[in-house]
């Protein structure tokens, strides 16, 4: 194996709440990520999900817990000391109609990094923008427009030509086709497997869709309540999810096929308050293999085959 | 579109247009499609398509500068009357509203007021449309949220809507729109706002519901992934039209329209992963700048000359199944 890019170590992070109540936004969260990889990462709303995006990014300060990135801790580096290290990672975002600022052209939002970071020289700056709006599908001339005069999926066009304006190696993309139109979102999922391709990126891939993560993503992580429940090699864990949860999870998830499934184990009820994460594992008041027992041990995540992980003391998938 | 077994929606060559200051959008130009007794439509489109404003004039809730411009909406009503909706008056529209017809909305928790309990919201459309005192009211309001699934129905009835979770307010809103007993459920995109394992429960709800009640479900949805599990048949809209109508099975298994074809092919599934998706080149069109001819055309792989000159009609193809374009014979 060679170094991981990016190795987290029992993050956490806990907002807090009125009246001093504490929100387990992410609690002891350990992976990897190897160099060229696209990670998936899976889990409903509150999850934790965007939460991790960010920690990692040092947008949001972790509670506990290390960030290595590229073999340097970067979890408490000064934001004099972050700022090589934030050319080489960045971010996606969901909504291209509130990430782009709408008073710059898409060219200013582009280059706006190249300055920052000083990589360009001035006399440049233009012609490596057209370059990179050519990278992602855009022409040239498309430099001088404003944000509105762009469709939703140009204008996420341009967000994943801002962030790979600073040629990074790592980067967090967090729902990035969920607010597109459903015949657009596959030219932007097309486009961003092409770069990942081309670019060996590592690509941290963050999406609430189980189909559209099968289809980018080689690895799997599924986050339930701030938790790691399984990662997987993603052909593994769709064929054979070994948690309770991610079970629950592929079989709620529709799939475009009449009549398909009706092999559905239902899970009642929705995901608990992360104000009051149950005791032991997080997933047993919805779990239906649930015994005494799960209440009272919080599982580690181990390895149930080579390179899959599950966080479930029961072994009965 | 003519079928013999009992139609309760039949909506004719509808028109609705928006009057704004940048020009006349028709948002709605020319759908057809009908709603049987007991059976789910899925009227599905991506934003922009129609399909929301198509079932806001159905219950007459347009802005106030929309505006059905023409074709029928022919309603089925309990009694048996047969009545167009684009001309009845408003006061007749407010006892169909509700009570004959009712919607559920996309987002639960803005839908529903925070100031006032949920027993008292159910207890408000029931006080509205049958003559019953608070107390009997409140009463049927908690048989309802027993009914969606709701334990200790008793007791919640008392909860304000910030202390449920955003699956149990969409439970309630469907109480709401069945406690009057509808015969017509519009569902405009209910589980979107829902995590999976929710909607999967809303789902099935649904389902089961409109076994028991026997209703018509208009239900409104970009997901085609949900419209497989839920729909008996489906209508795809595209450019304020609809493109193809037909049995959800068939339309899965053979879609007509170059539209339908595309994004069935476009969508990632779980159980099939092609090295790379087919996407489907441009954008939705702007529905103030329409194509003159079809709308999918500057975006078909199959368009010649002739699909930009006229509209296409919706024709028949037997199995009640229709489509929109003149190519379809030849694919």
């Amino acid at each position: 194996m060679n170094e991981p890019l990016l190795e987290v170590k029992r993050l956490s992070k806990h907002f807090s709440g009125r009246g001093g109540a504490q929100i387990h936004a992410l609690t002891d969260v350990s992976f990897k990520m190897q160099p060229g990889e696209m990670l998936g990462l899976v889990g409903e709303s509150g999850s934790g999900k965007s939460t991790l995006g960010r920690s990692i990014l040092r947008l949001l300060g972790p509670s506990d817990g290390q960030i290595i990135f590229n073999g340097i801790d970067i979890t408490h580096l000064s934001a004099r000391d972050m700022r090589p290290v934030r050319r080489q990672m960045q971010m996606i975002f969901q909504d291209p109609f509130s990430s782009l600022d709408p008073r710059m052209t898409a060219g200013q939002i582009v280059s706006e990094a190249l300055a920052i970071h000083k990589l360009v020289a001035r006399a440049n700056r233009s012609a490596r923008v057209a370059d990179l709006l050519r990278m992602v599908g855009l022409a040239a001339e498309d430099a001088t427009r404003y944000p509105h005069q762009f469709s939703g999926g140009q204008r996420q066009r341009i967000g994943i030509a801002r962030a790979l304006a600073v040629e990074p190696a790592f980067l967090v993309a967090d729902e990035p086709v969920s607010a597109l139109d459903v015949s657009v979102q596959a030219q932007i999922l097309n486009l961003l497997q092409d770069l990942q391709e081309e670019l060996t990126l590592t690509v941290l891939f963050i999406s609430h869709d189980l189909a559209v993560v099968k289809q980018l993503c080689q690895r799997v992580m599924v986050l339930y309540l701030g938790r790691i429940m399984e990662t997987a090699p993603a052909g593994r864990l769709y064929a054979g999810p070994k948690h309770p949860y991610t079970e629950a999870l592929l079989s709620a998830a529709p799939v475009p096929v009449p009549g398909a499934k009706r092999s559905r184990t239902p899970i009642g009820g929705d995901a608990p308050s992360t104000l009051h994460p149950p005791s032991g594992c997080v997933f047993r008041t919805r779990c239906p293999y649930a015994i005494a027992e799960c209440s009272q041990v919080v599982p580690e995540l181990r390895e149930v085959e080579p390179g899959h992980f599950k966080a479930c003391i029961r072994d009965v998938l | 579109m003519i079928t013999a077994a009992d139609p309760l929606l039949t909506v004719r060559d509808l028109r609705t247009h928006f009057f704004t200051g940048a020009g006349v959008v028709k948002s709605v130009d020319g759908v057809s499609f009908q709603v049987r007794r007991g059976e789910t439509l899925a009227l599905v489109g991506e934003s922009g398509s129609g399909k929301s404003v198509t079932s806001l004039s159905i219950l007459r809730l347009l802005a106030a500068s929309g505006k059905i411009v023409s074709g029928r909406i022919e309603f089925t009503s309990r009694d048996g009357q047969n009545r167009d909706l684009t001309r009845v008056s408003e006061a007749e529209m407010r006892t169909i509203r509700g009570n004959e017809i009712a919607m559920v909305f996309q987002d639960p928790m803005s839908s529903l007021n925070p100031a006032y309990t949920v027993g008292d919201q159910i207890a408000e459309s029931i006080m509205l449309h049958r003559r019953t005192r608070r107390r009997e009211a409140l009463e049927i309001a908690a048989q309802m949220l027993e009914k969606v699934g709701i334990s200790g129905a008793g007791c919640r009835i008392r909860d304000y809507p910030y202390q449920l979770s955003g699956g149990m307010c969409q439970r309630v809103m469907i109480a709401i729109a069945l406690s009057c007993n509808p015969s017509l459920l519009i569902a405009d995109e209910p589980t979107t706002a829902l995590d999976v394992t929710v909607q999967a429960q809303i789902l099935d709800l649904l389902r089961k519901l409109q076994e028991e009640l026997q209703m018509g479900i208009l239900f409104v949805t970009h997901n085609l992934a949900v419209v497989a599990e839920i729909a008996h048949r489906v209508a795809v809209m595209y450019g304020g039209r609809v493109v193809e109508d037909g049995w959800t099975s068939e339309m899965f298994r053979s879609p007509k329209h170059p539209y339908t074809r595309a994004l069935l092919n476009s969508i990632p599934a779980i159980g099939r992963h092609p090295a790379r998706l087919q996407a489907i080149p441009g954008n939705p069109p702007n529905p103030l700048t329409l194509p003159p001819g079809c709308a999918f055309e500057p975006r078909c792989q199959y368009a010649i000359a002739e699909c930009s000159r006229a509209i296409p009609n919706l024709v028949h193809t037997g199995n009640e199944h229709w489509v929109r374009c003149i190519r379809h014979g030849s694919l």
